[in-house]
């Protein structure tokens, strides 16, 4: 609007210009040929000397409305012959520039012509002219008011043009924006764009508008369904778990009450059947009943075991920073008795923090300090060496000895529940330890294995991630 | 002092075969006091309140209430927290002696108010020990709390 404004402000100015030096050359070549008809008109009243017939002369010029004064004088400097529209005082004579014929000369209001007045080649007098610039200023003001009327006609103009296609176009779109935010902010695609005004390509766009809107709102439904659904089956497995798990703990729950019953009463009656008739058994009759109540001993053990195993399975994990270093030194005070006076030369290297349930970790490591105390025992020079390696995103803990080891034919079985690879009558043990510390080291997300060899040492590991893990 | 006069102990036990073990280990161990059976939760309540079939019974302060745990009809936590939620029967020692070891159970107990939770061991030389212990502690070792006359704690269950 202001940029129109003052292109249009600009041509009407250049216009005016133009126009005005037009029309003052146009004044100036009438002034002149005025100026040159009179010169010849009054050249024989000069040379009769007869004033009268220049001054009739010069009265030619009232035909021409801008010419208010003319004059003529003699090449002397006298006034010859004088016209005058307005009674104005008379001008004096011109100066003219050796050689120049004719003269012009312009002030604030008034334009001035003179010329010399020849005879034959010889100059005989001076014709002086004085245009009114009124006309020249009368003309300025009416253009300056069209350029101003064209101005406020036409910004006027640009104002109602603007109005009306802000009501067709802007409004439209503003309207398409505001549900747009609205959208956005309310997440609510059920919203859509009111049709406002008729443009066609307003129309389309408003369409596409809500098309793409009522496509969000469908895929966001679906979307919703489908969690809807996840949810309700997460929750059905939850339930299903849950069931499963009580069962389960019932189930533990009698195993542990129900079934040492009767290894209690097997022991018990044994006993007193010793007691009551012990005297009148012979070797191998006493040695039945031991046997019997040994077997008791031993299941109840098993049952005590296996009831540890369950409970390890079920238990959450509750990570935190541990030292194994620490932890190594409280399951080697845990392991203390099975040493049983033996010499053993330990070697526990540095160890790293982790991350892990101490509660959870410590049997693993009593566990496997316990089983290496336990298959050096035939060894004169018992070693049991602990270390660590931090390789990428894990911690590999290691327990190291110099016993009996084992055939790594049947290493895949050393972490099975109730999986042995010696006789009892060799080493004790339920063969539940290493099944527990499997299960433990993966419910902290980490691996174990073991390498070994007859005769000559076995080796376990056990992996840990090592988020944040630091020596 | 006649055993007639000593306090009596109450076993509340469904198995006959424990029943049996722990009254030849008290009988070994020659426990004076009169032993009073109840063979499940119920019966055991009965006795405490004298009702049922024992509404006959007379009146005899109790030494010690032995308590299984896992038991038909009325299971031993009932009967234990029922035992310590009355003013007149609270102050009665009450030693669960049971099979389970699970941690639950134990918990659940001392919330109760149990004087003492024992493990039947299964080795019979242990069990034997730990039921002459028991009764050596409660029946002859331990002072009894002063009791309130016992007819004033029957028949108001």
């Amino acid at each position: 609007m202001l940029v129109s404004g003052i292109a249009l402000l600009i041509a009407g100015v250049a216009f005016a210009a133009y126009d005005l030096a037009t029309f003052r050359s146009a004044m100036v070549r009438d002034l002149s040929t005025e100026a040159s008809m009179v010169a010849s008109n009054s050249v024989a009243a000069l040379l009769f000397n007869d004033s009268h017939a220049a001054e009739e002369t010069l009265g030619a010029l009232r035909a021409s409305a801008s010419v208010v004064r003319a004059q003529i004088y003699t090449t002397d400097g006298r006034l010859f012959a004088a016209y005058s529209r307005d009674g104005s005082a008379p001008l004096p004579m011109p100066q003219f520039a050796p050689g120049a014929t004719e003269m012009l000369a312009f002030d604030a209001s008034s334009a001035y012509v003179a010329r010399v007045i020849t005879s034959d080649g010889a100059p005989v007098g001076i014709v002086r002219i004085r245009a009114d610039l009124q006309a020249m200023y009368v003309r300025l003001g009416r253009f300056a008011l069209i350029v101003a009327a064209v101005l406020v006609l036409s910004l006027a103009g640009a104002l109602l043009v603007s109005r009306v296609s802000q009501r067709a176009i802007s409004g439209p779109l503003a309207a398409v924006a505001a549900s747009a935010r609205q959208v956005s902010q309310a997440k609510d695609y059920g919203i859509r764009a009111p049709h406002v005004g008729t443009a066609y390509e307003l129309t389309v766009l408003v369409d596409s508008f809500n098309e793409m809107l009522a496509e969000i709102q469908a895929r966001d439904r679906s979307l919703q369904q489908a969690h809807d659904q996840l949810e309700a089956r997460v929750r059905e497995r939850t339930e299903e778990l849950h069931a499963i798990n009580s069962e389960l703990e019932a189930f533990t729950y009698s195993v542990s009450h129900d079934l040492r019953a009767p290894l209690r009463h097997i022991t018990g009656f044994a006993s007193l059947l010793e007691q009551e008739a012990g005297a009148a058994f012979n070797e191998q009759a006493r040695r039945h009943l031991t046997t019997i109540t040994g077997a008791a001993s031993r299941m109840a053990t098993l049952i005590d075991d296996l009831l540890a195993f369950s409970r390890m399975g079920r238990a959450t994990v509750t990570k935190r920073r541990v030292d194994l270093s620490q932890l190594v030194r409280e399951a080697r005070g845990e392991v203390w008795t099975d040493v049983d006076g033996r010499r053993i030369t330990w070697e526990v290297h540095e160890l790293p923090h982790v991350d892990a349930d101490p509660s959870l970790l410590r049997p693993v490591m009593v566990n496997l300090l316990s089983n290496a105390i336990k298959y050096t025992s035939t060894r004169d020079e018992a070693r049991i060496e602990v270390g660590s390696e931090v390789r990428q995103g894990e911690v590999v803990v290691f327990v190291r000895d110099n016993g009996v080891g084992f055939d790594m034919a049947y290493a895949h079985k050393l972490f099975g529940v109730f999986q042995r690879l010696h006789r009892a009558d060799e080493f004790g043990g339920t063969g539940i330890g290493l099944a527990n510390v499997r299960r433990i080291v993966q419910r902290h997300g980490g691996r174990t294995w073991a390498e070994g060899a007859v005769g000559a040492g076995a080796t376990f590991y056990f992996s840990l991630p090592s988020q944040g893990a630091a020596a | 002092m006649t055993a007639a006069d000593l306090p009596h102990i109450l076993i509340a036990e469904d198995s006959n075969n424990d029943l049996e073990l722990t009254l030849a280990a008290l009988r070994s161990h020659r426990v004076a006091n009169e032993v009073d059976v109840a063979h499940d939760g119920a019966e055991a309540l009965d006795y405490l309140y004298r009702r049922g079939a024992y509404a006959q019974l007379a009146p005899a302060p109790l030494a010690l209430v032995l308590l299984d745990l896992k038991m038909p009809k009325v299971d031993g936590l009932e009967v234990l927290r029922q035992i310590k939620s009355d003013p007149a029967l609270r102050l009665t020692p009450v030693v669960m002696l049971t099979s389970s070891r699970e941690e639950i159970d134990l918990v659940r107990s001392y919330e109760l108010g149990v004087n003492a939770y024992v493990v039947k061991p299964v080795a019979f030389g242990q069990f034997m020990e730990a039921v002459k212990q028991l009764g050596a502690f409660w029946a002859v070792l331990n002072e009894r709390p002063p009791m309130p006359a016992a007819s004033s704690g029957g028949n108001r269950a």
